[in-house]
């Protein structure tokens, strides 16, 4: 097995082995930074063939994370690979919440706000950071 | 479709099924028959008096795999390159060889390569640059993380390997679940090298996967080439193959006459490009937007859209957070209009005039519009019921040979219908081609052609639904064949004026049209 990643952890549920109680640190430098983000990570039937179904469950400012809690991933959709594992898929997660890509949008008016107003878009983000990722 | 064994992984032992030529049931090669018996036999081919025929043939699904093999034996010949390989880089280039020389002899190979995304045949099997994890003697597949004699793993030519068992998983769900056949790329991240049939052919073991490979590598292949067509019947699995595009009719062994270049049912006159527009007229719902920009009016002040339910022209908008008072007729406030509405002073100004005039013009483009809709309509539903008259003449015929008639004495009923139905057919489709006219000196002799053969089929249609009895049967039967030969003549003609406008360029039209 791989060393654990920094930041990042994803515990099986009792229940059900398929099912992932996932922890995401928002990472340094970015408006997430101090941040705990709790996702779900579900393997379907035919995973590693088809990719696993990922949702943030916290509420996050971010262009390619709608209200949902849906990403907005290459490799989670077309890009995916059965040569990649859970653990890459994370920290490809973990990256996006260091780099929003407004161009490539889930959140249209998240995005909008990205590319209008840069600063005042990442003020809400640790505002949303503040209220929501930090409290548990 | 239910053997296609001769596939290109397993080509040497494809030669017992030559492609042209000796087909068993001698119905494959399908030449429209163009015989001088000439002018009286229209038979769906109306050009052929004046042009040459149009060569086609039907392929079964058999003979299409067969002819893609020998699209790919044929370009070998001149590449030198694996099958499988070929058949990538003229999926690549959509089966254009042309195209694929081209580039192969006069541009850069190792782009073109990459732009098909094949790793260049001269300069694989170096295997050393191939990376294994390797554990005492064990090699570890990434995918199912387990630890498996070497042999048990294997790659495309880009090197990454992977246990057979994932890699059949991988590509069982490629195929079946998303319907993938020739874009399949490796299975590893960020690889685009595409798998080729070989590995398909030989990792796969499951009939049906292989089969639906088969398929959807046959299809990919119909789609791409420019030279074929699939039979537009939904249950027919044939394809037609012309030695030229060109907008011509295609008559499928299962009987579907259609059109080469859309697709569509043959539709002479118009052409594809207008044909298209019609279609997408008749079915959005522009004219809804139509009608309502000729029944309605907006609201001069919030633009909520209203219809007038009364006689009154002082209108209050009923949506409450606006509640204006306006006159109907100019748009303007109420107010001036005072308690007399003759004294409407308003009416006379530019815009309320501008105002009226767009209201005409939108109500008169849907009358218009609502005209050839109607008479195209009209005859598509014509069409439909000649089906219905198709079994009562076949009762009739069977009729008749019982009161010392012989078979081929009734014949000219059957024959009778089928005129009908071309005609009908025509005339449907000359209500689009009109529909888009510009009139000029040509489009009034159109029009005076359509006039003429649509009486004509109007009286044929009549003397075939009702007025055949045994008594005036000789009679009516001249009547009918001189009937249906003036309809047939008429036809002819207003097809070939057309197509003589299309040459000489002659029409003019009401939309703008992409050149083709």
């Amino acid at each position: 097995m791989a060393e654990p990643v920094p930041g990042i952890s994803a515990i099986p549920d009792e229940s059900n082995a398929r099912y992932f109680h996932v922890v995401v640190a928002g990472p340094e430098g970015s408006p997430f930074e101090g941040g705990v983000f709790k996702l779900e990570l579900f393997l379907p039937e035919e995973y590693p063939m088809s990719a696993p179904k990922v949702r943030f469950m916290t509420k996050i400012y971010h262009p390619n994370i709608d209200k949902l809690g849906r990403i907005c991933l290459d490799i989670l959709k077309d890009k995916w690979s059965p040569a990649l594992q859970i653990r890459t898929v994370l920290l490809s997660i973990q990256a996006l919440l260091s780099a929003p890509n407004p161009d490539d949008p889930l959140a249209n008016d998240v995005a909008e706000q990205w590319k209008i107003n840069e600063g005042e878009a990442i003020k809400t983000a640790r505002e949303w950071t503040r209220l929501y990722a930090m409290s548990g | 479709m239910d053997s296609d064994d001769d596939f290109v992984a397993s080509e040497d032992d494809s030669g017992n099924e030559s492609n042209t030529g000796e087909d068993e049931d001698g119905l494959n090669v399908a030449l429209i028959d163009s015989e001088p018996t000439g002018s009286s036999h229209v038979d769906g081919n109306d050009r052929m008096e004046i042009e040459e025929e149009f060569p086609y043939e039907i392929l079964t699904t058999e003979q299409i795999v067969q002819h893609m093999i020998d699209c790919i034996k044929e370009v070998n010949t001149v590449v030198q390159l694996p099958p499988t390989i070929t058949r990538i880089l003229l999926n690549h280039f959509k089966w254009d060889k042309e195209k694929l020389y081209e580039r192969y002899y006069d541009g850069d190979r190792k782009m073109l390569f990459s732009e098909a995304h094949i790793i260049d045949p001269s300069e694989t099997t170096s295997q050393k640059e191939i990376k294994k994890y390797l554990h005492n003697g064990m090699e570890n597949c990434v995918i199912c993380c387990r630890d498996l004699p070497t042999s048990m793993l294997t790659s495309l030519a880009c090197g990454h390997r992977f246990c057979r068992d994932c890699w059949v998983n991988y590509l069982t769900t490629k195929i079946m679940e998303e319907g993938m056949g020739n874009k399949i790329s490796c299975a590893a991240h960020g690889c685009d090298i595409l798998v080729d049939d070989q590995t398909v052919m030989t990792l796969i073991t499951e009939p049906k996967v292989k089969l639906k490979y088969q398929h959807l590598i046959t299809n990919s292949f119909v789609e791409c080439n420019r030279l074929l067509r699939w039979c537009p019947k939904p249950e027919c699995s044939h394809a037609v193959k012309v030695q030229y595009v060109d907008f011509q009719p295609i008559k499928c062994d299962c009987g579907t006459v259609f059109c080469f270049l859309c697709g569509e049912n043959w539709h002479q006159p118009v052409k594809c490009d207008l044909l298209k527009k019609w279609r997408k007229k008749c079915d959005d719902d522009s004219e809804t937007s139509n009608w309502i920009a000729a029944n309605t009016k907006e609201c001069p002040r919030c633009n909520v859209t209203i219809e007038k339910d009364g006689g009154c022209n002082h209108m209050v908008c009923k949506n409450q957070n606006c509640k204006t008072d306006f006159c109907w007729v100019c748009l303007g406030p109420w107010e001036p209009h005072g308690s007399s509405w003759y004294s409407c002073n308003r009416y006379d100004e530019d815009e309320a005039k501008a105002a009226r005039d767009a209201q005409e013009k939108s109500r008169a483009a849907l009358q218009r519009y609502l005209f050839y809709c109607n008479r195209y309509m009209n005859h598509m539903q014509s069409l439909k019921f000649e089906n219905k008259l198709y079994a009562s003449i076949k009762e009739k015929m069977e009729e008749m040979q019982q009161h010392n008639m012989s078979w081929i004495e009734v014949q000219f009923l059957k024959k009778a219908v089928d005129v009908l139905c071309q005609c009908r057919q025509t005339l449907m489709y000359t209500y689009v081609f009109a529909y888009y006219l510009l009139k000029t000196n040509q489009s009034i002799i159109f029009e005076d052609n359509q006039r003429d053969l649509e009486s004509a089929t109007e009286k044929l249609s009549e003397y075939l639904e009702r007025d055949i009895t045994q008594d005036n049967i000789v009679d009516i039967k001249q009547r009918v064949q001189d009937k249906y030969r003036y309809c047939e003549s008429r036809r002819r003609v207003l097809l070939q004026h057309v197509q003589e406008g299309y040459d000489k360029d002659l029409w003019e039209y009401t939309v703008k049209l992409d050149k083709v």
